[in-house]
């Protein structure tokens, strides 16, 4: 008989399993918040910067099998990337980073992909505001 | 690690003595029922015995019983064929919001041409009020169409009462009992149906074969032409042994099922008190008494289903989710959705189906195992802390 894993590669199972970097940080210099209960998949993912580095990342995340390991995998991946390359990280990238997801579940790596986009932006936006206030 | 099969809803094993059944048909008992020679005549006869079977086990007759392909068809059949055999009468037909998608989307299919679909409500428990189905018709009625069953959330729906009206207005009335036939007494006359949908791989019969019960009488467009098989009703060679097999299975669950349902409804019991003990914030979805014996359906609150199901899964153990975060559309179960839950309620829902190999010790397995899933995905996940 087949492969009992045929959905998900072993990479997946191992990110859904045993998850990297779950929780949140406290006081983060970014936080993205995206999905919703309809489609049945919401991510939190939190940053700490330092120097235009990302330092630490964190995810919450309501979801299934995929979203889980998605959001495992970019927190990874991000980990001490400058802003302008986490802005670069892809959905495609992240779902390449787990060896593939089955057609009908690349909507999970897109909400892994936006997580991250709207954690930074919220952090350059504090950043900016951050820069207004200190130059007045 | 024991693998602990709890969706027996989805399909069941088959049956030894079924596939023991089966197995000749597909060697020496090859024939084709419609030759006139030995080989084709002992096809036949088994086919007809299977027939009889089926009659008896429903209280119908066994020119009233045709075999099809499993419950889809039976569905479409009855849905279809009334539809057609109407056209001049009226093109008016009352269902429910819990139907199986082989009513529903029959519906919708009947609906781009042309036809008029009621989806009559539900109350949160699943339940249909007769009195709607009293008020949705009209004088262009030609069928009523209610699940017996519901297939996710196991409600018993009032079967009698809506056929009693439907009798009475003189409408054909079909009943999807893909989830009753061969688990609890089903009689054709007591339910007032004239068309009923049975499917063998659910109750321990083979895939690929099921039956429709047509009220001698009842007017029907066959969907299949090109043969005189089934009485024409329905064109092509009889799967033999598959039919062999759905009468084997019916004999068996005949013998079986009064003591099997009382001891499945003891487990079912069981296992939704142990889960509510167990795991807070769950509710139990579908009637708490008016229910399949053997089906559990809870909603897990702050965690998806696909991802229980997948732990359960590594722990060995099989169960169903109404979530549909892998289905193109992301909506959640529509049952779920017309019983009133949230999306994420339905997204966060388990079935577990019991069935005869399932026993007091699969049950502990599950009340052991499931809450610590639960808290680790809670753990995880966003709503748990706004909402605690």
């Amino acid at each position: 008989m087949p492969d009992i894993w045929s959905q998900y590669n072993q990479k997946v199972m191992d990110h859904f399993k045993n998850p990297r970097n779950v929780g949140e940080i406290e006081k983060p210099d970014g936080v993205g918040h995206v999905g919703n209960p309809v489609c049945g998949d919401i991510m939190e993912l939190y940053i700490k910067v330092k120097d235009d580095i990302i330092v630490d990342a964190k995810f919450r995340t309501f979801g299934c099998g995929a979203a889980i390991a998605t959001s495992s995998m970019v927190t990874e991946m991000v980990k001490g990337k400058n802003l302008k390359e986490a802005l670069k990280i892809s959905n495609k990238a992240v779902a390449e980073a787990l060896d593939g997801l089955p057609a009908v579940k690349m909507h999970c790596s897109v909400l892994a992909e936006k997580a991250l986009k709207s954690a930074v932006e919220d952090y350059l936006s504090k950043f900016k505001k951050r820069r207004k206030r200190k130059s007045r | 690690m024991r693998r602990i099969y709890l969706d027996h809803a989805a399909t069941t094993p088959t049956h030894s003595e079924v596939v023991k059944a089966m197995l000749p048909y597909y060697t020496d008992g090859f024939g084709n029922p419609s030759s006139i020679y030995s080989y084709g005549q002992e096809a036949k006869g088994a086919v007809e015995e299977a027939r009889t079977k089926v009659a008896e086990l429903i209280g119908a007759r066994s020119e009233e019983i045709v075999f099809t392909s499993g419950g889809t068809e039976a569905d479409n059949f009855a849905l279809k064929g009334v539809a057609y055999a109407n056209e001049h009468k009226g093109n008016h037909i009352i269902t429910t919001s819990i139907e199986h998608h082989a009513v529903m989307e029959v519906g919708k299919f009947l609906e781009k041409r042309g036809l008029t679909i009621t989806y009559l409500p539900v109350d949160e428990y699943g339940l249909l009020d007769p009195d709607d189905v009293k008020r949705a018709i009209t004088d262009k009625t030609i069928l009523i169409s209610v699940i017996h069953a519901n297939n996710e959330v196991g409600t018993l729906e009032p079967l009698e009462e809506i056929g009693e009206i439907a009798h009475e207005a003189e409408i054909c009335f079909h009943s999807d009992a893909v989830q009753t036939v061969g688990h609890m007494p089903v009689n054709v006359d007591k339910l007032n149906v004239d068309l009923l949908s049975i499917s063998g791989h659910k109750f321990y019969g083979p895939k690929g074969v099921g039956a429709l019960y047509v009220r001698k009488g009842t007017e029907l467009v066959s969907l299949m032409q090109g043969g005189e098989q089934e009485k024409r009703r329905r064109a092509g060679t009889e799967n033999v042994p598959a039919i062999v097999g759905l009468g084997k299975a019916v004999e068996l669950a005949g013998q079986e099922m009064a003591r099997e349902a009382e001891r499945l409804a003891g487990l079912r019991d069981k296992l939704i008190k142990g889960l509510m003990e167990r795991i807070d914030h769950i509710r139990l979805n579908g009637h708490p008494k008016k229910r399949l014996p053997n089906n559990v359906n809870v909603s897990v609150d702050f965690v998806e289903g696909e991802s229980m199901l997948l732990s359960l899964d590594l722990e060995g153990i099989s169960a169903s989710t109404g979530s549909a975060c892998s289905s193109a559309s992301l909506k959640p179960s529509h049952v779920l959705l017309a019983l009133g839950l949230p999306p994420e309620q339905a997204h966060g829902s388990l079935r577990f189906s019991l069935g005869r190999e399932n026993s007091e010790a699969d049950i502990k397995r599950v009340l052991d195992i499931l809450p610590s899933i639960v808290s680790r995905l809670r753990e995880m996940s966003p709503l748990s802390k706004t909402q605690k």
